[in-house]
């Protein structure tokens, strides 16, 4: 790969703007996600992150602005069309089909991955190869005993597993995880964290988290966001030190 | 018993089968209506794949069964007395109107749904009573009869062959259904009713999938509509009605949504309370069923299948 | 030109009196989210008390109004208590269907009450008369109907925009959750609106029974009419109810006078059209 491909590898976002009415919820935002980065955005409820987040997936088209990916400019594309390219998020609150187990669900991203979603006259679980990649990815995080309960009686903190389960079997290049541990007691949340530790090295992962030390052990730069503008960014140490963020987290640290 | 292990699909098939055919040699005097609940349950499980497991809250389904009604009335009259390649032209019809009126319909949001699609169904009414040169207008269309099925069965007067036929074809496409509800875009169509942003962020085009099925769903609409004329010999303006959408909404409900078992038994169970209580006085049947309805809303609002021990997913 | 001021005047007629019937079900289901199908059971069960108590006691148009209004409200208020706030919650399949059901048991009742005949409210002298203005004869009835309907319009805007009861009603419209923790009874709130769309779903009843004959299948034959007029109009909008009964009912009129092979499919249509254009009404909000 030349300089320039390696430069424009990933995902970037350029001067990007999103207004509602009167109301600018995103401004100017430049973010680079390269591949194998470690990205968290952190601030103050409202500041954007979800907007941000919706931005970059294509449920929000932006009011100005552009998002690359690998040099090419993805600002039209369609939400389901940004999936099929690498860009997957997991839900800050779950979304996930009641009724179904982990197995179904992961068996579900994978068919539609592969395009199988239109399949009208096979049964779902007939295709063997892709059993075994769900099993496998479900070993991965550890959910195989739980594989095939409902999700809807599973603790809180095994759903959030699943939806980075989901999450990883659509094979994600560009990766956003919407506050993972978010309402996981805290006993659970050990096995979410190492879920993140063990995600692909090559992938691009932007977590969006108020948890400070899922926050300080995870990322390797850090993108704080205030009233939908970047207040700053830069390296783990230098955001602790910063005193501008200091008082923004000040009274903050009970969650953290 | 659960519905979704093989076995006990198995026995509850095979019951129903063997219920159905014993229709044959237990009750024969009562084929007619036999005839007129299969085709109804045909319509009803077409519904069912709709609004039970795409979540597409539609009152006008009746059109599409109309339409396809019509369109096998038409074709018995002007073009061939074949009875299955008039299925064909039912099932047809009705994909089509399904897609076209699908583009549109897809791409509002549910309230606004519910509300358009009882306009067009409407709207065909209209056109069908304003046709009338056509379509007979409110005295219907009738004077056809139709070949034997397969060249081997003729229509007999007793309503034997229509019997075996509407059960035959509608016995078959039910096992289709639930062969499609079972596959990858089965799945995903139930994931789009319950979690369209969720499928979304799979990758999944919603819109193209619920046009899919509905226009899937609008095709066996049609064959319903097709088979009704069919075994019947007439079509009128009712099949366009509000009512039979409301009817059919019921019956599905009744019997749970989502299972397709619910939509045979809920139909079963309507049309046979509604020729009991249709004898005693009209009026009252309305009341009866309003009540019912009512009932089974705050009571049972996952259907009756939900309540009986063998019912649940 | 004398044929277009005909249809204005019988187009706008009509669409005041869909007006009156639909502000309230587009109040409520702006409000409450709850799909209604029974909102016109309040007009014929007004239409048929003034009726009843017009040919059978020989009471005055007005008194019998005014019972007949009080009798919808009576109806409205136990449906209310028992009945919608309990499924407040349920899914719209679930809504339709209760709703559905309640149409078919009002409907076996007034057939069982006044059979399956229409039924005529009988116009006071003063309503059956004509205004003659040289180019037209105008029917008294049409003018009383279109002026009740902008004094009507005009009371409900000053209803929303003046008073306390209009705020909150608006803060719950927007935003249900926001406003009862600003302390705003939502619940009265929705009462409230709830009654009063049925006493001018009633008026509307009763005022219309020209246009909209009294019958036992009133609610079943309108239902479709009074939907799409909220639908068109935007659920939860006062304006919107006005602004898309006054255009539909002047296409409809037109339609019948214009193109009368197409009865009544140029109202649809034209609903069609206009949804596929703004999907939430022409006033309405982005339901999410």
């Amino acid at each position: 790969m030349s300089a320039q491909e390696i430069d424009a590898a990933g995902l970037s976002v350029r001067n990007l703007n999103k207004r509602f009415g009167g109301l600018t919820v995103a401004s100017d935002l430049n973010v680079d996600l390269p591949p194998g980065s470690r990205t968290a955005l952190i601030g103050p409820n409202g500041a954007g992150k979800t907007t941000f987040a919706g931005l970059v997936t294509g449920i929000l088209p932006p009011s100005s602005g552009t998002i690359m990916l690998d040099g090419e400019d993805i600002t039209r594309l369609s939400a389901a069309r940004r999936v099929k390219r690498g860009i997957v998020r997991t839900f800050q609150i779950t979304t996930l089909l009641k009724a179904m187990t982990p197995r179904e669900h992961i068996r579900l991203a994978i068919l539609e991955r592969r395009n199988l979603g239109w399949r009208m006259f096979s049964g779902a679980s007939d295709f063997r190869d892709v059993e075994s990649e769900a099993a496998s990815i479900l070993e991965q995080l550890i959910l195989r005993e739980d594989a095939d309960r409902r999700v809807d009686r599973l603790p809180y903190g095994k759903q959030r597993l699943v939806e980075i389960a989901i999450a990883l079997a659509l094979r994600p290049r560009i990766l956003l995880l919407d506050e993972p541990a978010a309402g996981v007691p805290s006993g659970e949340s050990g096995v979410i964290i190492d879920a993140i530790r063990t995600l692909p090295e090559d992938l691009a992962v932007l977590i969006i988290e108020h948890d400070m030390d899922l926050v300080f052990s995870f990322a390797k730069r850090i993108v704080v966001l205030v009233s939908g503008a970047i207040l700053t960014e830069g390296e783990p140490g230098e955001i602790a030190a910063d005193p501008r963020v200091r008082a923004l987290y000040l009274g903050e640290e009970a969650h953290g | 018993m659960d519905l979704s292990s093989l076995k006990s699909r198995l026995v509850v098939d095979l019951g129903l089968l063997a219920a159905s055919i014993a229709m044959f040699f237990v009750l024969p005097d009562q084929l007619g209506f036999a005839t007129r609940v299969i085709t109804t349950v045909l319509f009803v499980l077409s519904l069912d794949l709709v609004l039970g497991y795409a979540g597409i809250p539609t009152l006008g389904h009746a059109a599409i069964f109309g339409i396809g009604a019509y369109a096998a009335g038409l074709y018995a009259l002007h073009v061939s007395s074949e009875p299955l390649s008039g299925l064909l032209v039912a099932g047809i019809a009705g994909a089509v109107i399904a897609f076209l009126t699908g583009l549109l319909l897809l791409r509002v949001n549910k309230l606004t749904l519910v509300m358009i699609s009882i306009a067009m169904a409407q709207i065909a009414l209209e056109i069908a009573n304003q046709a009338s040169g056509l379509t007979g207008g409110a005295d219907g269309l009738g004077g056809f009869e139709l070949g034997p099925v397969l060249g081997l069965f003729a229509f007999d007067f007793y309503g034997y062959t229509a019997y075996g036929y509407a059960l035959a074809v509608t016995w078959l496409l039910f096992l289709v259904m639930r062969r499609l509800m079972a596959s990858p875009f089965g799945i995903s169509c139930q994931g789009v009713r319950e979690q369209p942003r969720r499928m979304e962020a799979l990758g999944v085009s919603v819109y193209w999938r619920l046009v899919a099925i509905y226009t899937i769903a609008g095709s066996i609409a049609g064959v319903a509509g097709g088979l009704a004329t069919q075994t019947t010999q007439f079509v009128s303006l009712e099949v366009l009605g509000f009512t039979v959408s409301a009817e059919a909404l019921i019956m599905l409900i009744i019997g749970g949504t989502g299972r397709l078992y619910g939509a045979i038994i809920g139909t079963i169970l309507f049309m046979s309370a509604h020729d009991i209580a249709a004898g005693i006085a009209p009026a009252n049947w309305l009341f009866v069923i309003g009540a019912l309805v009512i009932v089974v809303v705050l009571v049972t609002p996952r259907g009756l299948l939900s309540i009986l021990p063998w019912g649940s997913r | 030109m004398q044929l277009l001021l005909s249809i204005l005047i019988d187009g706008v007629a009509y669409g005041m009196i869909l007006f009156m019937i639909a502000v309230g079900l587009s109040v409520t289901m702006g409000l409450m989210r709850v799909v209604n199908l029974a909102h016109s059971v309040f007009a014929m069960a007004a239409g048929f008390t003034a009726h009843w108590l017009i040919s059978r006691f020989g009471l005055s148009f007005e008194f019998s109004a005014l019972i007949a209004i009080l009798v919808a409200m009576a109806i409205a208020w136990p449906l209310d208590l028992l009945l919608f706030r309990r499924i407040y919650g349920m899914d719209d399949l679930e809504q339709v269907l209760l709703t559905i059901g309640l149409v078919f048991i009002a409907i076996a009742t007034a057939t069982v009450l006044f059979g399956t005949e229409v039924r005529a409210v009988k116009l006071p002298a003063y309503l059956t008369g004509s205004l003659d203005i040289g180019v037209r004869v105008l029917p008294f009835h049409r003018l009383v109907v279109i002026v009740a309907g902008i004094v009507i319009a005009f009371l409900l805007w000053c209803l929303v925009e003046k008073t306390r009861f209009g705020i909150h009603l608006r803060a719950a419209v927007d935003n249900e959750g926001t406003a009862a923790s600003l302390g705003i009874n939502t619940s009265r709130t929705y009462s409230y609106a709830f009654l009063l769309g049925a006493a001018l779903a009633a008026l509307g009843g009763i005022l219309g029974a020209e246009l909209l004959p009294i019958e036992a299948n009133y609610p079943l034959r309108y239902l479709v009419l009074i939907l799409l007029v909220v639908a068109v109009g935007g659920m939860g909008s006062i304006a919107g109810s006005l602004v898309a009964a006054l255009l539909l009912g002047i296409i409809d009129t037109a339609g019948r006078y214009f193109v009368p092979e197409l009865g009544t499919i140029m109202f649809y249509a034209a609903t069609i059209v206009i949804l596929a254009v703004k999907p939430n009404g022409l006033f309405g909000r982005k339901v999410s």
